[in-house]
């Protein structure tokens, strides 16, 4: 039997808000235990949650940009549970009326392309920590994260493999930092997924039981745990088995996944309005003056950067990947608009591969697009040959290295005649002169008779030889047009 | 001195007659004396009241002096108070020294008012008769045999016994209103949104109001003044331009009509309570007032409606309660959901229980939309009985409760009949408006009699001289127990 994994995915994306969603307390990463838990984190006694508007914002720009409807009202609602780490006893979330409703999301798998089908997305407050190492058999409680401004975005199961679903993870990780809504920052767990898996034979339109896998902070763990899940149902009902509903958690360790919960033990929530906060009304203006400042998107980006500077589709893939990149490449091609082609290879390139090496991201990029555009204006106007560019960027590159801060805030300082600097300092200059070339290419044919004569006779080979011969004698710094061009008509 | 309205208490303070550091001591004296007897509050700090009346002093003498600054002003032990302990009436809370100040704490001390203690109450305001307190019930001043009602029991017989010139109580159900009828004093319950929840412990919180509660119309029109204004940390907190409640207290009633619901002067109203309850409203006709019978025909669903909104949201209100960062922990447990299951079994009264057992039934999977969605859909009705009452009248009046105050005892072990006694007080709550309670007379045992007096949304400032129209041609709310 041929078998179809069916996935939906929950993400959980942590809005990058500067405090939390219903008090003023700071949502800032490592503050020691409980110093960022104020008097509402604490459900102290008589305490009521405010809605914080920035976490709106950010819902209404996700919503934009996936081409969701914004409902107005919304509504946020109580989920009642016990649990240490949830100090009111409920998490306010949104049930019944989500701020986002529908949407799409697409993105490329191979070649294909490939569109998932949003549920929706709403507003939710995460929970504090569980601390169960360090305290002699107790637990700790620490309430730092009880209150972060969560979107939960919740997609159709309309995902048929863990490429599929990884893809999808990933493009929706670069949506969020794109718009920037959320850092992305998955060690931190600022971007979560939880995956919704069932198998089914191939070609049956009803879906399977699922099985929901929690605990998947990493590209990597979500296409194991989702392969290795497929898998586990797979062999159970090829065993005569059948799957039970459950919550599992991903190992990574010995990667497999293990039941938490099954459906039976599944806890009423009693889900109902919060009587403490307002329906959320979100007049049309906001929405207009959200979508207003909402940047290009990576698609629309994409398609811009194939019509107006003729890149290829691959390229302009690469350069919306994420919104570093893309900013670095724009700012690039601000600086030498005439050839947005040589920008591309260039960011791709080096630079890409430079930071590579040194596990930065192109927001770290130590080299100004300016700097990067001007070494490039100098391979245009011949002053350097692109061989030696890369000489150049190499110097460029450990000049700069040392700096901790990316580009943008270094831009105001950049020294526009570094490249210059390099060029002279270092006589990478091009033998321009034509006089010069003239002069080196006479001693050349003069020394090498042998090579001029099969020429002559009509081997190209050994003109290439001739050619190598005037560039070594260059020392790489003449224009090997330039030496092809004047050696060809002296040997007529 | 004791009988003294506020405003003759402020002129006191601003002459010089007498400093609020000996007015706050006077006080706090009878206090002390009376408490054994009534058990109107469950906390005394006569260290922490004589330093907010010394500081009130240093207002006065500095020409600082607010309308009650100096004045001791009894809180109710649901408004979170920094530095005192913050019971809400319950063993859950026994141990609880609030870090901070409720938002109508806090205006208070920015008025200069002194904190003379924290009153009793029912458990978690769950309660009409204030026998539901983890610190024993309040009696009645009028009659120590009797109750004298609740939640905001301890506030009212404070006042009743002038052991406090005025006190803060809260109304969910009439938790203001029943218990100043039963005491033979005024409260009123504000529109719902104008006196911000921040800081007061939460019971129902789409029904839950703060209100002031007085010996006369007059000083709750002062205290109003202090405790209503927007708040942000409440999002249900009106936004509103400050009102004076005192601007029409003068206002002569010529002309003003009067609803008299035809439901509200049925068989259930006790005799006793149904002839004081008329002879207002005779009183009223003589000030001019016109009667006109109006219908509000959903009165008998409020209770049972009443009865599934407020223990849904009590139960969830009420779950941060889990013994884990504050307030009671059993002594012994042997797992997490044993330390939950015991903390809350002995930090709860057995009427919390049932509430927590009723709400979290209602909000449960396949009750939800028979009980809870139903029961929103009677409160919308509900609130368009009385949009449509007031286009017929300005001012609704009845009973505020059927009897007058019952025994001890009497209905404890009889919940229905317990929640019946708020019948007329609970619609005003689903519908948000505000109403108040003041008192006409006397019934059985010589025992007070309150009329309700219910306004449109905002019209405070009209029910507060309806009121004050009528205090000012009669003296029942002069009367003090013996």
């Amino acid at each position: 039997m041929q078998w179809e994994t069916v996935i939906g995915l929950e993400v959980h994306a942590q809005l990058s808000t500067q405090s939390k969603i219903f008090s003023g307390a700071s949502i800032a990463f490592g503050a020691a235990p409980n110093a960022e838990a104020c008097a509402v984190d604490l459900a102290l006694p008589g305490v009521l949650p405010v809605l914080n508007r920035g976490a709106v914002e950010r819902a209404i720009r996700f919503g934009l940009a996936v081409g969701a409807k914004i409902n107005s009202p919304s509504i946020f609602a109580r989920k009642n549970y016990f649990y240490p780490d949830l100090p009111k006893g409920y998490q306010i979330s949104q049930y019944e009326l989500p701020v986002v409703e529908g949407g799409t999301v697409m993105f490329h798998v191979a070649e294909t392309e490939k569109t998932v089908r949003l549920v929706r997305a709403h507003l939710e407050e995460d929970a504090g920590k569980s601390l169960h190492e360090d305290f002699h058999g107790m637990t700790g409680i620490d309430l730092n994260r009880a209150g972060t401004p969560l979107l939960e975005i919740v997609s159709e199961p309309d995902m048929r493999s863990s490429a599929e679903a990884v893809a999808y993870a990933k493009t929706l990780h670069s949506l969020v930092r794109w718009i920037n809504i959320c850092d992305g920052n998955m060690q931190e767990g600022s971007f979560r997924c939880d995956a919704n898996v069932s198998v089914r034979p191939r070609g049956s339109g009803r879906l399977g039981t699922r099985c929901e896998i929690k605990n998947l902070n990493s590209f990597r763990f979500l296409e194991k745990a989702i392969d290795h899940e497929a898998r586990r149902q797979i062999e159970i009902i090829e065993d005569g088995g059948t799957i039970q509903q459950q919550t599992r958690l991903y190992d990574p360790d010995r990667d497999e996944t293990r039941a938490m919960r099954s459906k039976e033990d599944a806890q009423d929530y009693r889900y109902f309005p919060d009587p403490d906060l307002l329906p959320l009304e979100i007049p049309s203006s906001w929405i207009s003056e959200v979508r207003d400042v909402l940047p290009e998107l990576p698609a629309q980006m994409r398609s811009r950067l194939e019509r107006d500077y003729g890149l290829s589709s691959y390229d302009a893939e690469t350069l919306t990947a994420d919104r570093e990149i893309a900013d670095y490449f724009v700012a690039v091609v601000s600086n030498l608009p005439s050839d947005p082609k040589l920008c591309a290879n260039w960011v791709m390139g080096e630079t890409s591969a430079y930071l590579n090496d040194a596990g930065k991201s192109f927001e770290h990029c130590p080299l100004s697009p300016g700097e990067l555009a001007q070494l490039l204006t100098r391979i245009k106007d011949g002053t350097i040959s692109g061989k030696m560019a890369k000489e150049v960027f190499r110097q460029m590159w450990s000049r700069r290295s040392e700096q901790e801060t990316g580009w943008k805030s270094l831009q105001a300082k950049t020294d526009q005649s570094l490249v210059d600097q390099i060029i002279e300092s270092q006589g990478l200059k091009q033998i321009s002169d034509s006089g010069a070339v003239e002069k080196l290419i006479d001693e050349v044919i003069a020394t090498n008779p042998k090579s001029v004569e099969e020429f002559k006779a009509g081997k190209e080979k050994a003109f290439n030889a001739l050619v190598g011969q005037v560039m070594k004698a260059a020392r790489g710094k003449a224009n090997p047009a330039q030496v092809n061009e004047i050696l060809r008509s002296k040997l007529k | 001195m004791l009988n003294s309205s506020l405003s003759q208490l402020s002129a006191l303070l601003a002459e010089k007659k007498i400093s609020s550091a000996e007015l706050t001591a006077e006080f706090l004296k009878r206090a002390r004396a009376l408490n054994p007897r009534y058990n109107a509050f469950i906390t005394l700090s006569e260290e922490a009241s004589l330093a907010q009346a010394r500081a009130a002093d240093l207002m006065i003498a500095s020409g600082d002096a607010k309308p009650l600054t100096g004045v001791p002003i009894a809180q109710k032990d649901i408004f979170c108070t920094k530095g005192w302990l913050t019971t809400c009436g319950s063993r859950m809370l026994s141990n609880f020294v609030s870090p901070y100040d409720a938002a109508v704490i806090e205006r208070f001390n920015a008025a200069g008012a002194v904190n003379i203690g924290k009153t009793n109450m029912d458990e978690f305001a769950m309660g009409s008769s204030n026998e539901t307190s983890f610190y024993g019930p309040v009696r009645n001043p009028w009659d120590v045999a009797a109750v004298p009602g609740g939640s905001s029991g301890g506030s009212a017989c404070a006042v009743a016994a002038r052991m406090a010139p005025a006190a803060t109580g809260t109304d969910t159900g009439g938790s203001i209103r029943q218990p100043a009828s039963l005491c033979g004093i005024s409260g009123l319950k504000p529109t719902y949104g104008l006196a911000s929840r921040y800081g007061m412990i939460a019971f129902a919180s789409s029904l839950d109001q703060a209100g002031p509660m007085a010996k006369s119309a007059e000083d709750l029109a002062l205290m109003l003044n202090v405790m209503t204004g927007f708040d942000p940390r409440d999002s249900t907190s009106l936004q509103r331009e400050p009102e004076d409640y005192t601007r029409d207290l003068r206002k002569p009633l010529e002309g003003m009509r009067i609803g008299l619901p035809k439901e509200y002067f049925v068989d259930e109203i006790s005799d006793d309570v149904a002839r004081a309850v008329e002879a207002s409203i005779a009183e009223y006709r003589k000030l001019g007032a016109k009667t006109v019978e109006v219908s509000l025909p959903n009165t008998s669903l409020s209770v049972p409606v009443y009865y599934v909104l407020a223990p849904a949201e009590a139960s969830s209100n009420l779950s941060r309660f889990d013994g884990v960062r504050y307030g009671y922990r059993a002594p012994k447990y042997d797992d997490l959901n044993d330390m939950y299951c015991k903390s809350r079994a002995q930090g709860f009264g057995a009427e919390v229980k049932r509430r927590i057992l009723i709400g979290t039934y209602v909000l449960s999977h396949g009750y939800y939309d028979a009980y809870y969605i139903q029961a929103q859909k009677l409160r919308r009705l509900i609130a368009q009985d009385f949009a449509e009452a007031f286009e017929q009248c300005d001012i609704i009046m009845g009973p505020t409760s059927p009897t007058v105050a019952f025994d001890l005892g009497e209905k404890s072990n009889d919940p229905v009949q317990m929640y019946l006694s708020d019948a007329y007080t609970i619609a005003v709550n689903l519908a948000g408006l505000p109403g108040m309670s003041i008192p006409v007379g006397f019934g059985q045992k010589n025992r007070p009699v309150g009329l309700h007096i219910v306004g449109n949304y905002f019209s405070e400032a009209q029910m507060l001289n309806v009121a004050h129209q009528y205090q000012s041609v009669t003296d029942w709310h002069t009367r003090m127990p013996g």
